[in-house]
């Protein structure tokens, strides 16, 4: 188990139970360290000067590049450096269109999808004329592997899917999505913004087109993202943003633009973000994802068995081996908001709501539900808290 | 002082001029983003006076209460009256400390009352 004592938040809030790790994760010391040290000694613009502290930060710039790129297989000519996972997939659905074979009008999600990655592609397919469909649902919170099977088709021009659903904790066989797409000639886009800090990824085994996660799942800082793009699709898009930084030449009257990824990095990029990010990859390496997913699926059935015992308590849980450290509940006759809010006062965090999953709701017949999800700091006792507040809950609605 | 106070709690159970109106003259549906729950409001206006309220939806103790307490406070008032009514009517009605968070479960009532009235 990885001690809190490493994250600084549960010093300053020693009763704090935080489960909201799906929203997202607490950053351990070294994180912020790096970061703080970056700022106090390596401080500067990169790919711009010529002195000495300009070239230190570009070397950490493209480090953190390194870094990631590694940590997904990758090579590092493939790692984009965004906002976030939800501007990464804006970033290709708003240049991936030319790329499209005639004859090719559909996009295929699933009815999982967050809305970050659900609304790009509903724009683009509107736009564009294009269609949208879903694979469906089982009933037991997991993917319809035989209906996907039939969607996905030669008019299929893109696929893109979450890695892991951030209300049910399903775990996705996207290898296996990816390669019927593959066989349709359609591309792959996968939303690993939840997977990421539980998962192993590796971009070559998968074979998508392009992955995406978010530093801060996965104790890394605010604003930075990873997107990975097949190298040869990447130098083929068009830039989605122009400025400084993504140019080879400029006239009044024109422009040519950097190799990728520069390509798409106009403007001062998050610099000390991508330190933040390489930090907490090495916090994750250190402690092993395997360990730590390891741990958190003792938490997931632990939790469970705990849930169960509890009346009135209704579960959207897929078989536990499928789960990636997200557990979806509601109390019966009440509202998770009201649960949350009761949580609250005994410093236990969670989420209650749609989960940026509305379409998903109404398909589930609820307005919204109460979500614990995990990180490789949370205990056992964690959970025998949670579950003493939520009988408290039921004895204030009783 | 405690957001479940009996009356939220007593509310939340048992709401008030809640169901649909047959024949309603004015109605709005507005959805609190922050957790997806609908509500509709639903009147009857006669001679420039409210003369019957209904409210339908789900919602969590906050906001049903709050629609309980709004429907009960706006029956038999003009139309003019009832555009008057704002944030600190509802949270007087309330009588509980309300978080900047749930203000918006507090007000979805009043933010469908006054789409219902602006209609």
């Amino acid at each position: 188990m990885v001690s809190k004592k490493k994250f600084p938040i549960f010093e300053k809030n020693k009763k704090l139970v935080y489960l909201d790790n799906a929203a997202t994760s607490q950053r351990p010391q070294s994180v912020l360290g790096a970061m703080d040290t970056f700022y106090k000694t390596t401080n500067a613009n990169i790919h711009r000067g010529v002195y000495t502290l300009s070239e230190e930060a570009t070397k950490a710039y493209e480090k953190a590049r390194e870094k990631v790129a590694e940590f997904i297989n990758a090579d590092h000519s493939e790692i984009v450096f965004t906002k976030n996972t939800t501007e990464s997939i804006n970033l290709i659905a708003n240049t991936i269109k030319p790329l499209f074979k005639k004859g090719k009008d559909t996009i295929i999600l699933t009815q999982l999808e967050h809305h970050s990655n659900l609304i790009p592609w509903q724009q683009l397919a509107k736009k564009n004329n294009l269609k949208l469909v879903y694979i469906p649902i089982t009933n037991d919170y997991d993917l319809d592997y035989e209906q996907a099977k039939k969607l996905i088709n030669e008019k299929t021009a893109l696929f893109a899917c979450t890695y892991l659903s951030n209300v049910f904790g399903t775990i996705i066989d996207v290898k296996k999505l990816i390669a019927l797409a593959k066989e349709k000639e359609a591309f792959t886009f996968i939303d690993a913004a939840q997977a990421a800090a539980h998962l192993p990824i590796d971009v070559k085994q998968l074979q998508c087109d392009f992955l995406a996660f978010s530093g801060h799942k996965i104790y890394g800082p605010f604003g930075i993202g990873a997107l990975y793009g097949k190298k040869q699709l990447l130098e083929k898009l068009e830039p989605f943003q122009y400025g400084g930084g993504m140019i080879q030449s400029v006239s009044y009257q024109d422009a040519t633009f950097a190799n990728a990824p520069q390509k798409f990095e106009a403007g001062t990029p998050p610099i000390t973000g991508a330190v933040g990010l390489a930090a907490a990859i090495d916090f994750v390496n250190e402690n092993g994802l395997k360990n730590i997913q390891k741990q958190e699926y003792e938490l997931i059935a632990y939790a469970y068995k705990k849930l169960k015992m509890l009346n009135n308590l209704e579960l959207y849980l897929p078989p536990l081996e499928k789960n990636g450290g997200v557990i979806s509940f509601n109390l019966k006759e009440i509202h998770p908001h009201d649960v949350a809010e009761i949580l609250n006062k005994d410093n236990i965090a969670i989420r209650a709501g749609h989960h940026c999953c509305m379409p998903l709701m109404k398909k589930l017949n609820k307005t919204g539900t109460c979500r614990i999800s995990f990180a490789a700091y949370n205990t056992k006792e964690d959970i025998d808290k949670l579950i003493e507040s939520l009988k408290k809950v039921q004895e204030v609605f009783a | 002082m405690d957001m479940y106070t009996e009356m939220i709690l007593d509310l939340y159970k048992n709401p008030r001029n809640k169901g649909a109106l047959k024949n309603p003259t004015h109605e709005s549906k507005k959805i609190n983003p922050l957790c997806g729950d609908e509500l509709c409001l639903q009147l009857i206006i006669d001679d420039q006076k409210i003369k019957e309220v209904k409210f339908q939806g789900q919602g969590c103790a906050i906001s049903q209460a709050a629609a309980s307490l709004l429907t009960d406070k706006i029956k038999n008032i003009s139309v003019d009256e009832a555009k008057h009514l704002n944030k600190e009517t509802v949270l007087e009605l309330l009588h509980i400390p309300i978080s900047p968070a749930r203000l918006k479960c507090a007000l979805l009532s009043l933010d469908a009352l006054q789409g219902a009235l602006n209609k």
